[in-house]
């Protein structure tokens, strides 16, 4: 019997123009034998739900510098579950204070990455935790 | 609504699971395309090929655009490398095309080549059969393009367009046979740069030299500015657009498309024959152990290739 493919979108939504940590993202998880989908800087929410749609995903991965990961990340999930894609694993990256990671997780963001978390570590929570079709 | 029923109205979940389960290889995937199939070859096929970097999702994105204001409904292929060390992948043709994403008109979807060897994936051919049974009006394939062996896209494509940039190593010495054969349409792209001239006239010169009185499509060369300068792009883009349309119109006329969908179907047929047939036995002799004691017969030199894959053919293949 055939095996599924882990397929993951990396996104950066938000106005910053840095997506370096994306990058160091995706390469990692193409290590761990994801196929990723990068789209690159500035990704609305309803953009990255459009992506994932098409794409078939498992996961999307948000990584984010701006400070506006209060308000994007729970549009993602909002959204998706508008469109009952809610199936699809939702983690998030970056910059983010402690204190908003309970609020994110209560959005249904399953799992926050702050900076310094190894990437292996990322790709690990991925495989156990999706739900694959 | 039955999956087959919604992906012919469209619906973009049930395609791209479907696209999935064929890259995945699930067996009921397959159902799928021969239910499909009977609905499709509706769809102008265009494939894009060139080195890396040449610029083909850009090219891709601005033929979106255009098509898209001529009221066309398009889906994408868009095929980007697996690491043959880990199986993982990249896929980032999309970046270039993303402000298409939420066109309900347009379909893109990123697949990788899973270790196929021809510049496209093996999925392909039937995600084409997908996004055709979906209604587009065409379907665009951009291939991976890393040396000069991925000619695949030829057994697909009504069109295929070959992008060559001035000073990446594109010179008329460096294209090899292949390649310069598959094209239907040339485009050197960033044509801003030194050396597009020299480049075109060279392209040119050499398609002189190969064109034979029979043949009547000769190879337009079309040049394309640095997509900075929108209205210049734009204006490369129709004209490319334009060269797209008369291929067909030509393909039509000549009645060289009857040709070349006959290609197409044995080219899907020997794909279907080696999946039925060859693999089928090969997993056989692999699961039985039989693979094992082969190998170890051709090793200690007491039977050789030949003679045993006559042995597989004599048990599997009665009739023969
Ligand atoms: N100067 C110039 N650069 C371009 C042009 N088209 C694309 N590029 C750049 O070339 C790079 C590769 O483009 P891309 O479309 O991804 O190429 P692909 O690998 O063939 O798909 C990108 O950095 C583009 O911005 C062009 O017309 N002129
Ligand atoms: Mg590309």
């Amino acid at each position: 019997m055939a095996e599924r493919k882990i397929r993951v979108l990396v996104a950066k939504p938000g106005l910053d123009g840095h997506d370096r940590g994306a990058k160091v993202i995706a390469q990692a998880f193409r290590d761990a034998g994801f196929e990723v989908i990068y789209t690159g800087l500035r990704q609305t929410p309803e953009r990255i739900v459009a992506t994932a749609e098409q794409e078939d995903v498992d996961c999307v991965a948000l990584s984010m510098l701006s400070g506006s990961h209060l308000t994007l990340m729970p549009k993602v999930t909002k959204l998706l579950k508008e469109k009952s894609m809610d199936d699809i694993l939702v983690v998030g990256g970056g910059v983010i204070p402690n204190e908003d990671i309970p609020l994110l997780k209560e959005a249904g963001v399953s799992e926050i990455f702050t900076p310094g978390t190894p990437t292996s570590l990322c790709a690990e929570y991925i495989k156990n935790n999706i739900h694959l079709k | 609504m039955d999956r087959i029923e919604k992906i012919r109205n469209g619906d973009v979940r049930t395609a791209s699971r479907l696209i999935r389960d064929l890259e995945d290889e699930f067996p009921q995937a397959v159902s799928a395309i021969k239910e499909l199939y009977p609905y499709t070859g509706q769809a102008r096929v265009v494939g894009l090929t060139g080195a890396p970097g040449a610029g083909k999702s850009t090219l891709t994105d601005g033929i979106l655009e255009a098509l898209r204001k001529k009221g066309k409904s398009i889906g994408v292929l868009a095929v980007d490398p697996s690491s043959p060390y880990t199986g993982g992948a990249i896929l980032g043709d999309r970046i270039r095309m993303q402000r298409h994403a939420e066109d309900p008109k347009v379909f893109i979807r990123s697949l990788a080549t899973r270790g196929a060897l021809g510049g496209i994936s093996k999925a392909v051919g039937d995600s084409i059969h997908v996004l055709d049974s979906m209604g587009k009006d065409f379907v665009i394939i951009e291939t991976v393009g890393i040396g000069q062996q991925e000619v695949e896209i030829m057994n697909y494509a009504h069109t295929v367009i070959v992008v060559l940039v001035p000073g990446m190593g594109d010179g008329v010495q460096t294209i090899k046979a292949g390649i310069m054969e598959i094209a239907d349409v040339f485009v050197i792209n960033k044509a801003d740069r030194d050396g597009a001239d020299t480049l075109a006239a060279e392209i040119n010169l050499m398609l002189d030299m190969a064109a034979s009185n029979q043949q009547i499509w000769r190879t337009p060369v079309v040049k394309i500015g640095n997509v900075i300068n929108a209205s210049e792009f734009k204006q490369g883009i129709d004209e490319l657009l334009g060269h797209v349309d008369k291929h067909f119109q030509y393909l039509q006329n000549s009645g060289e498309i009857k040709q070349k969908m006959k290609n197409k179907a044995l080219f899907e047929i020997k794909a279907a024959l080696n999946n039925n047939i060859n693999q089928v036995i090969y997993e056989q002799l692999l699961n039985d152990g039989s693979l094992e004691t082969m190998i170890n017969k051709m090793t200690e030199r007491s039977s050789d290739a030949y003679t045993l894959s006559e042995t597989v053919t004599a048990k599997y293949l009665k009739n023969i």
